[in-house]
């Protein structure tokens, strides 16, 4: 993605608001321009351009074989993309939400996942694979997962999620030019977030793997990612009130994980929140407290604290706010980081 | 003489289309309710003689070759062999119709195909040796990995033929998969999506009447397996997969018009697996002996032996020739699968992504400093002595 950013970057290009939507549809246009082996494959994608909108246009510009409705089933979509990405092509599978992709789960886990290590290397599958994922806008039953910890522990995926407009443009791009597979999951709740962004000079992301610091602060470090990007970020700037200038992480990517990145923020502030949606029973954040127990325990003032979602099945719409971590949370979570021990 | 020396089926090329019998294009949907067959019929007559011949050469090599890999499983060379013995008409007949282009997608046991499509048979075993799970470059040889979990692998034959379709080659993917992979959902799906894509797929269902111990009649209600195919809107066809000679004109069919853009096709040929599932199962307890010897009246070796000597196309030094083949085929694969596979453990790491992630370079690390200090412990050891 890289040189597509480069290249455009030498244009001048007024900034207009652009929302999260709007930047995804344009990564997929531009990768698919530039790009004549990139294809697009879903249930819904082609006519109606997405039940999120995010392909719109793409089957009118690059015609049915380049943007293709298909049949609904998620494991042929996958295994097919399989097939396709055998012969030489990039495919980028839409599964609509989130828990419409189980059914799709053997061809990831046993075959997307595994190609490259069981062929010895010989054929990599650069497949994306797009999942609209998490809560907040009131989706009925089965349209609000968070299941990124499934993908996490498969090795030979990427796991990567975007949580701002710039972002969702440049992570996308670097998906699909990756030649791994990447599981791409989009924090649906943000689709219609805004930021000034011009699609001509799109900002440098970078490869896949980088987290970046979205708030510097000395107190403590707040380590989340996708959908509770803005809810740390709203966190950080109530906590100032309370006098704790908090630090904020975003991973951007869950597999390969930024081990530097958090490491060398938490070993500053001496203590972290990770904050996600997703049930933290075997979830992401046990995984990364564990990973920075043991890269900055002498670092610590305070046990590695965790704000996720309950261990509960996704609850109906009308209670989802009970259940998603907000600000209150996390600032209840930084208060109870043993502050009265420094004194 | 090494085994890769011999001539794979990879050379061999059928003179295309059959010209024995006209192809309906397009083809009907219902399968005829007999099974399809040639040997003993007045359609033999017109066979191409080449071909019969070479189908009774790599007959008895394939035999041949069920017979050894089997006993190397006694021998602990390999871990495990799912024997295609009774089998062999339909292995051999689907890696023969493929032109060198075109794509196969086996299950796991399915090694004999790809050894008669031309794959190294070392190679091939692999993954039941349990030293590599792909031995092979599939792109090289255009067969993929054989595939363990049950029919996921059609979806992949019907994105690749998709896939060339859309480059404009004409390229031919055939998938295998037995009778119990037809319940699997991948199945269903794979059907469904190369008959909407009107992809260039031939599936091959290789109905040998048991999942592993579960009888076709608990598998399925349908007439038969052929007749799933209606319901997608392809052609399916029963086949005797005995006999050789009809399971390759039938496939040959379903090839041509695939490569001419006539799409999919549903072919069941019914046939017994001799064997166990594996060498780890034991079939006395789900199967009689009586239906086994029946089968054994019906062997795929034998029927073609019987009418190609009535016919006078092969006399006892014919058969004496390709016993022969076959033996030198299996003292090479013997020779070679005696030897122990050198294991890199530092390749564990090697190709999980295409860079290695920094918790893999640790891991890696890790690794390998535990070899360092296995190694100095040997030495340290030895200086001992």
């Amino acid at each position: 993605m890289t040189t597509a950013a480069t290249k455009a970057g030498a244009r001048t290009a007024k900034a207009k608001p652009a929302t999260m939507a709007q930047a995804l549809g344009r990564a997929l246009r531009d990768s698919m321009a530039e790009d004549p082996t990139v294809h697009v494959l879903g249930e819904d994608v082609g006519t109606l351009g997405g039940v999120f909108r995010i392909t719109d246009g793409l089957a009118e510009e690059f015609g049915d074989d380049r943007c293709t409705d298909t049949p609904l089933a998620e494991a042929g979509i996958l295994g097919a993309a399989v097939g396709m990405a055998m012969y030489g092509l990039r495919p980028v599978v839409e599964m609509q939400f989130d828990a419409f992709a189980y059914p799709a789960f053997e061809q990831l886990m046993s075959h997307v996942a595994k190609m490259r290590n069981r062929t010895g290397g010989a054929m990599p599958l650069p497949i994306t694979v797009r999942v609209p994922y998490g809560g907040g806008i009131g989706g009925v039953e089965h349209h609000s997962d968070s299941s990124e910890a499934y993908y996490m522990a498969t090795p030979g995926l990427h796991v990567v999620t975007p949580a701002t407009v710039e972002d969702a443009y440049g992570l996308l791009r670097a998906s699909i030019a990756s030649d791994d597979p990447v599981v791409f999951l989009e924090p649906k709740r943000l689709y219609w977030s805004k930021a000034d962004w011009s699609p001509e000079a799109p900002a440098e992301v970078g490869p896949i793997g980088k987290a970046v610091v979205r708030r510097t602060g000395r107190s403590a470090t707040l380590i989340t990612y996708g959908p509770s990007l803005p809810v740390c970020m709203e966190a950080a700037e109530a906590a100032v009130a309370e006098g704790w200038d908090l630090e904020v992480v975003d991973l951007r990517s869950l597999v390969p994980f930024d081990d530097e990145t958090v490491a060398a923020s938490v070993r500053r502030t001496g203590r972290a929140v990770v904050v996600h949606e997703s049930p933290g029973f075997g979830g992401p954040g046990g995984e990364i407290a564990a990973r920075i127990t043991e890269r900055c325990f002498h670092h610590l003032e305070a046990p590695v604290l965790r704000v996720a979602g309950f261990d509960i099945p996704y609850p109906p719409p009308m209670l989802e706010r009970h259940h998603l971590p907000g600000v209150d949370r996390v600032l209840d979570a930084v208060a109870r980081l043993q502050w009265e021990a420094d004194s | 003489m090494t085994v890769q020396e011999l001539p794979g089926a990879a050379t061999y090329r059928p003179t295309p289309p059959p010209a024995w019998k006209p192809i309906t294009d397009p083809a009907p949907l219902l399968p005829d309710p007999e099974p399809y067959r040639v040997l003993g019929t007045d359609a033999i007559a017109d066979a191409d003689p080449e071909l019969l011949l070479r189908l009774h050469a790599e007959l008895v090599r394939g035999r041949r070759y069920n017979t050894q890999a089997t006993a190397l499983t006694k021998q602990g060379r390999l871990a495990v062999y799912p024997s295609s013995t009774g089998q062999e008409a339909c292995e051999i007949a689907a890696a023969l119709v493929l032109e060198e282009r075109d794509w196969l997608f086996p299950s796991y046991r399915d090694t004999l195909a790809a050894v008669a499509r031309g794959l190294d048979p070392v190679e091939a075993l692999t993954l039941l040796r349990g030293d590599r799970h792909t031995g092979y470059d599939p792109r090289e040889h255009r067969i993929a990995p054989l595939c363990t979990p049950l029919a996921t692998q059609l979806p992949h034959a019907v994105g690749l033929a998709h896939a060339a379709r859309l480059k404009g080659d004409d390229v031919v993917a055939l998938a295998m998969v037995g009778d119990g992979g037809t319940s699997e959902g991948d199945f269903h799906e794979a059907l469904n999506f190369a008959a909407v894509w009107k992809a260039p797929v031939v599936f091959l269902v290789q109905n040998n009447g048991f999942a592993i111990s579960v009888p076709l009649a608990k598998q399925t209600a349908a007439p038969s397996l052929a007749h799933k195919a209606v319901g997608y809107g392809m052609p399916g066809r029963l086949v005797d997969g005995n006999d050789a000679p009809a399971v390759h004109q039938v496939l040959s069919e379903a090839v041509a018009r695939a490569r001419r853009g006539g799409g999919p096709t549903l072919i069941e040929a019914v046939t017994y697996r001799m064997e166990a599932h594996t060498n780890a199962d034991d079939a006395t307890r789900y199967r009689v002996d009586s239906e086994v010897e029946a089968w054994r009246a019906h062997d795929p070796v034998q029927l073609l032996e019987r009418e190609l000597t009535g016919r006078g196309l092969l006399d006892d030094e014919g058969i004496a020739q390709a016993k022969e083949a076959a033996e030198r085929m299996a003292a090479a694969l013997r020779d070679r699968m005696n030897a122990d596979p050198e294991l890199a453990p530092m390749d564990l790491f090697t190709h999980v992504y295409a860079e290695q992630t920094s918790q893999l370079r640790e891991q890696a690390a890790a690794l390998r400093a535990e070899l360092d200090a296995e190694q100095d412990h040997e030495h340290s050891a030895e200086e001992g002595r």
